[in-house]
């Protein structure tokens, strides 16, 4: 599998990472390169193999589906880059 | 009293029981080192009020008599714990300014034991990382050196602060966190004992996220003895992390009985690597010979599908981490990037994600995004996810046989230069990873023991696996290994 440029470019805007377009090359090359590591995977006979969703065979905890935590809007709101009224504020999302 | 930040956590929490020493006079010595030691870039906020007020605080309680075994003992923490009111940017751009209002589950449970924080320290930007290079703070750098030469050395990573702080004493003892290799690598780079718990003894809760099913904190120590002091510390059930394990957690130092007649240890024969330095084999032959000695079995043992593991985590922590990191946004903490006239919040996004994250950062979230993308999950990801439980089913099967623990090096190198591993060839740097990255995928508890000295004079470190939740047995195995190795060698004092 290879990356082109224009594969770069869409993972780039999915991720929501600003990359340059002189700097997509570079990035087209590095992402083979670990691509082109990752493809030793394909050796592998994983027939009847199932994919691992919890490394250690725990159920996991359960609780009472009950408000346990909250009126802390001071403290969730400090560390905001913008907050106004009591919110987060960012650009205008719609038109 | 001289030198109390050259002590062990085990020789300080006796000296301070028997009224030696106060914590006041332990905490002053390491915040002095600290003071001095700004060239290896280990500290990168440091917190000396807080220190002064913990120890206060822990010779009332020693003088009550109410003392917990870390009580007044000075640590460092690294900068992946959320600690309240005081900077945590995980070494990234991104958190900078950063200060949470609540405290990590393992940081209040040190510090509920008593324990005192004398600072972050320095580590890979969210983790990633072998050398302690992708750090926003800049290099942390290895108090050893190779010989007469004064080529600055990596501490390893991503715990590079932590290994440097414990390795030049200027901390008892501090806080790491394991992904791949996170704290067993850097301990080997620096000579001292690191320990990674199995999947679920430690709370992640608090601890930034870089790949949520593989991320452990454990300690990093002076000694065997050290790390079982702070493990047991350190670990305990937390309703805050679902995959935290409901388990009994015993009293690790009481297992440390030097008895290990009749073990039977695993010597897997994947791990023998082409190109593996000779010191390295004779390291870990010499290592085998010696718990052959105390009285342990040496069986040889094949773990077949090892060459995989780095793939499959090259596949999994970075799809886990493109996850874990859309949450820096720009919205509800951290860097936000500046605006031009017209630009919208899809520009805030990207802008700011590609100003706070470094290189290495960027790369890996854009691998994990990728390999989740729509028409590569299951060739890719799901792929990794079925070869990780092949992995995990070697170590159950040689388990299953009875081997007790495997012993295998720690890293395929001695520390090498800052930046000498080039940073166009990530695979290169991956690579540091092959002997440990193993374990975390599959859930299990390992720990790096210094054992020898390269012959450019630097420390080497063999490395211990053991059983899920066998921490207890595994520590006393490798208690028996320190004492027969007897490395006792410290860098000469540079900085």
């Amino acid at each position: 599998m290879s990356i082109d440029i224009d594969t770069a470019r869409r993972v780039a805007k999915l991720a929501r990472i600003r990359v340059e377009e002189d700097a997509l090359p570079a990035l087209a090359s590095e992402f083979n390169a670990v691509l082109g590591f990752i493809e030793q995977l394909s050796e592998v006979d994983v027939e009847g193999v199932e994919p691992m969703t919890s490394v250690t065979p725990q159920r996991l905890k359960r609780r009472k589906d009950g408000v346990t935590d909250g009126n802390m809007q001071e403290k969730i709101l400090k560390n905001a880059p913008d907050a106004r009224e009591g919110f987060f504020a960012v650009p205008k999302v719609v038109e | 009293m001289s030198d109390l930040n050259k002590l062990t956590l085990s020789a300080a929490r006796d000296g301070l029981r028997a009224k030696e020493f106060t914590s006041a006079d332990l905490t002053e010595a390491c915040l002095t080192e600290i003071e001095g030691a700004g060239a290896l870039n280990a500290f990168v906020h440091n917190t000396p009020e807080i220190a002064r007020e913990q120890a206060k605080a822990a010779d009332a309680r020693l003088a009550a008599g109410d003392a917990p075994a870390m009580c007044g003992l000075p640590i460092g923490i690294k900068d992946l714990f959320a600690t309240k009111g005081v900077p945590t940017q995980a070494a990234s751009a991104i958190l900078e300014g950063f200060k949470p209002e609540y405290e990590s589950t393992i940081t209040s449970k040190l510090f509920d034991a008593g324990a005192v924080m004398l600072g972050k320290l320095n580590m890979d930007e969210f983790a990633m990382g072998s050398s302690n290079e992708t750090s926003t703070y800049g290099n942390a750098v290895n108090p050893w050196r190779r010989g007469n030469e004064e080529t600055p050395l990596t501490p390893g990573g991503s715990s590079g602060g932590s290994s440097a702080a414990v390795s030049a004493d200027l901390c008892l003892a501090a806080t790491g966190t394991d992904t791949g290799g996170s704290i067993r690598q850097p301990a080997a780079f620096t000579g001292i004992v690191g320990i990674k718990p199995t999947y679920g003894r430690c709370s992640r809760w608090g601890v930034v996220a870089f790949a949520s099913s593989l991320d452990q904190a454990g300690p990093m120590t002076k000694s065997v003895r050290d790390a079982a002091i702070m493990l047991e510390a350190m670990c305990g059930h937390d309703m805050k992390d679902s995959t935290s394990a409901d388990l009994p957690v015993p009293n690790f130092e009481a297992l440390l009985t030097g008895d290990i007649r009749g073990k039977k240890i695993g010597i897997p024969k994947e791990y023998r690597l082409d190109g593996t330095p000779d010191e390295i084999v004779k390291l870990w032959d010499d290592g085998a010979a010696m718990l052959k000695d105390a009285g342990a079995e040496i069986v040889d043992i094949s773990l077949p599908h090892t060459k995989y593991a780095l793939p499959t985590y090259y596949v999994i922590a970075p799809a886990e981490a493109s996850s874990n990191l859309a949450r820096y946004d720009g919205v509800r903490y951290g860097h936000r990037a500046t605006l031009a006239a017209g630009e919208g919040i899809n520009d805030m996004y990207e802008k700011t994600r590609a100003e706070g994250f470094g290189k290495e950062v960027q790369r890996r979230v854009m691998v994990g995004t990728y390999v989740l993308s729509a028409g590569f999950y299951d060739a890719y990801y799901n792929k990794a996810r079925k070869v990780r439980t092949l992995i995990k089913k070697d170590f159950e099967d040689a388990f299953a046989a009875g081997v007790d623990a495997i012993l295998t090096p720690a890293t395929p190198s001695p520390a090498f230069g800052l930046g000498e591993v080039s940073d166009s060839d990530p695979i290169q740097m991956y690579l540091n990873d092959v002997f440990t990255v193993t374990v975390n995928l599959a859930g299990l508890p390992g720990i790096s023991v210094p054992t020898g000295v390269s012959a450019t004079g630097l420390p080497l470190g063999l490395q211990l696996i053991g059983k899920p939740w066998e921490e207890g047995d595994l520590l006393n195995i490798a208690h028996s290994l320190e004492g027969a190795a007897g490395f006792v060698s410290k860098p000469e004092k540079w900085w």
